[in-house]
């Protein structure tokens, strides 16, 4: 690049011309990284204000940071401690994980491997229920659950997921299994394997990545959920973080706001930790290797 | 001697388009035979139906004396080693060895032993630690084929097994392969595209063509003695010369062929022809040769290409009154020829093809006994 011209005397200039390239491009990726995320510091920074403050200015430093929104916001306006809640929402989230892994990994096999008789047009109708308005599911679902007895416990929250519910998940996992090579599977299939064996000791492993970021999306989508919990869960106890975040913004008249930016903060932790103890895996496929190239 | 393989009849059909329209085959205990045929002629389909990847729409497969037409890939003592390696890249060397020991069920102790005693065979030694994303591509299919031999398959199946490899490491692997199977002396099935892997591995050389058997036999045979225009045109590089000429007489040791550039006679028993039918001369380009200043000719013509390749140098010769495009003459590396020369070329007469309008051969070489190819050459 630059270099072949540096031994002119009078082009001396574009030796710095890579550093100077470098320092604009970061300046700019730096301001423009740090107004979307701003937001986030303000929350974090809000945890630590107290509640006048929290209005007054925008700045996201707190000017007399002080612990109180912390110990306040984890005592909460309820008889549970905050503890409570998270692991509520955990009793959840975990759970609605692994059903949602293992059931979109096993139908998406199906679909990308096997010659199921109208594989096309169940896909089709997988596709659509992608489509479909989650909205438009709540009344019909609910009633059933009522049937079922299952009102107030966390089972409707994740049962459904056992049946591959998510066509989002099956279709990216359907994608990661048609980019790999056939000839590995039949290559396991003259080992010995069962298609079951083929499915978890080949095929599994070598999706890890697609794997990670369904468990990463579920978990995070789901620590979000607000309206499920909402309309299946009744007692106190029983809720997860979402909904204990927005009862203590109901029940006083003067919202402690900086309780609830640190609570908040608190309950976004587990997903900025999963998700950045993650991206490794999303970096680099690990099926380089397989065949040649 | 006891069959290995066994082919009866098979045929398989995708969508009803018929891809292997009746093979049989047989392959005796500790033979390596070679399927070639130009792409698309269902070398790999019939691999596929031996490994039981796929099974057959009609006909059997045996293997062992057993009828294994549709019994599961790993219950036919076959194992396969693919063009594209295969390997699984999340198993380091050692596990990828190891796999089909560890899925039968075989004690740890005993699979350590083979796996490392493979290794050894194939010198992956050094290597067993690694992921094959570590690997070179001739490393990787050393471990491919490490993976089938730990096995002790009664068969090994070879699909085009080197054709990923550069020029220089496929003559090195190609080398392995041969002492590899002297060693073990295990049957193979070797699939490949390559002419000097199918002439120089194979006992038995099959030539495929749009799902049929057109000929089997050891390398030489089908070289010398090729049963029709089709195998005349697939073996050897460069391909046969083929001339259009007429039949102008035959008699019990020579055939007099009419050419644009006058009668030819050449000694072949067997012949049946009527006067004035039309038939395929065959030349192989290094059967014929260029005919020294004064020194007579069989043909003449003029010279429109020369390649060098440094050891040896092929000539286009466009010969006059003829047809055809022109011939291919095989010459020493440091012969002098160039362009537009008029040169007369003479044939190896006793060396020469003939093939009848259905493109069968028409009889036979003076003096060909029936076992002029002995395979090891
Ligand atoms: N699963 C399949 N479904 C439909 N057609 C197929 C299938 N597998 C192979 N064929 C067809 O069968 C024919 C033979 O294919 P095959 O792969 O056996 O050829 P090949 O001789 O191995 O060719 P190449 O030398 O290119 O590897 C081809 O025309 C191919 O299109
Ligand atoms: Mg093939």
């Amino acid at each position: 690049m630059a270099s072949t011209t540096s031994h002119a005397p009078d082009a001396g200039w574009r030796k710095h011309l890579p550093v100077l390239n470098a320092l604009l491009r970061y300046g700019i990726l730096i301001i423009i990284g740090f107004l979307m995320l701003y937001p986030l510091f303000w929350m974090i920074g809000g945890s630590f204000k107290n509640n006048h403050e929290i209005f007054s200015s925008i700045g996201f430093i707190p000017k007399e940071p002080t612990l109180d929104g912390v110990i306040n916001g984890w005592k909460t306006s309820t008889e549970y401690t905050f503890a409570t809640y998270l692991i509520n929402t955990f009793k959840i989230v975990i759970p609605k994980v692994i059903v949602t892994v293992i059931s979109s990994v096993i139908v998406a096999y199906g679909f990308a491997r096997f010659a199921i008789p109208g594989r096309k047009y169940l896909f089709a109708l997988l596709m659509a229920t992608v489509l479909l308005p989650k909205s438009v599911l709540l009344i019909p679902q609910y009633l059933m659950f009522r049937e079922f007895g299952w009102l107030d416990t966390y089972l409707p929250l994740y049962i459904p997921q056992a049946f591959a519910v998510e066509g989002f998940f099956v279709f990216m996992i359907i994608q990661f299994m048609r980019s790999l090579p056939l000839e590995m599977e039949e290559a396991a299939v003259m080992d010995g394997c069962n298609s079951f064996q083929v499915l978890t000791l080949i095929v599994a492993p070598v999706i890890l990545p697609a794997i990670i970021a369904v468990a990463l999306f579920q978990f995070m989508w789901s620590m979000n959920d607000f309206l499920q919990p909402l309309i299946y869960l009744s007692s106190v106890e029983k809720y997860p973080v979402a909904l204990a975040l927005k009862m203590s913004i109901d029940v006083t008249e003067a919202t402690s706001w900086n309780e609830i930016l640190a609570m908040s903060t608190i309950a976004i932790a587990p997903s900025l930790i999963l998700f950045f103890a993650a991206q490794k895996y999303f970096v680099d496929g690990i099926t380089s290797g397989a065949v040649k190239g | 001697m006891t069959n290995s393989v066994k082919l009866t009849d098979v045929k398989k059909s995708f969508n009803g388009h018929e891809v292997i329209k009746g093979v049989s085959l047989e392959v005796k205990k500790g033979e390596l035979v070679v399927f070639v045929g130009p792409s698309g002629c269902g070398k790999s389909t019939l691999l596929r139906l031996i490994a039981g990847l796929d099974t057959p729409t009609s006909g059997e497969i045996h293997i062992s004396n057993k009828d294994v037409t549709y019994a599961h890939p790993s219950k036919r003592g076959v194992a396969m080693v693919f063009q594209s390696y295969a390997l699984y890249p999340h198993m380091t060397v050692a596990d990828n060895i190891a796999f089909a020991l560890k899925i039968q069920g075989l004690p740890r102790a005993e699979v350590d032993a083979k796996v490392a005693e493979v290794a050894e065979i194939l010198q992956l030694t050094p290597l067993l630690k690694r992921r094959p994303k570590a690997l070179s591509g001739g490393q990787r299919q050393r471990v491919a084929i490490g993976r089938a031999i730990v096995r002790q398959p009664d068969v090994f199946l070879f699909d085009e097994p080197l054709s990923n490899l550069d020029a220089s490491l496929r003559g090195q692997m190609r080398v392995e392969i041969a002492r590899l199977h002297a060693k073990l002396g295990a049957t193979s099935v070797y699939v490949t595209h390559d002419q000097v892997e199918a002439m120089t591995l194979a006992d038995k050389i099959v030539v495929l063509n749009a799902g049929h058997i057109e000929q089997v036999g050891s390398p030489m045979e089908l070289y010398r003695r090729p049963a029709n225009l089709f195998v005349a045109r697939f073996i050897g590089s460069p391909n046969m010369n083929i001339l259009s000429v007429k039949v102008a007489g035959a008699a019990a040791t020579t055939v007099t062929l009419e050419t644009p550039q006058g009668l030819l006679e050449i000694p072949r028993t067997g012949v049946v022809a009527t006067n004035g039918d039309t038939v395929s001369l065959g030349l192989r380009p290094e059967n014929l040769h260029v005919a020294a200043d004064g020194e007579a000719s069989h043909l003449k013509g003029h010279v429109v290409l020369i390649e060098r390749l440094g050891g040896e140098t092929f000539a286009y010769v466009a010969l006059k009154d003829f047809g055809n495009d022109p011939v291919i003459i095989k010459l020493s590396g440091e012969a002098d020829l160039h362009n537009h020369q008029e040169v007369g070329l003479r044939v190896d007469l006793d060396r020469a093809h003939l093939f009848d309008a259905q493109g069968l051969a028409l009889g036979q070489p003076l003096g060909a006994a029936p076992d002029v190819g002995a395979g090891h050459v």
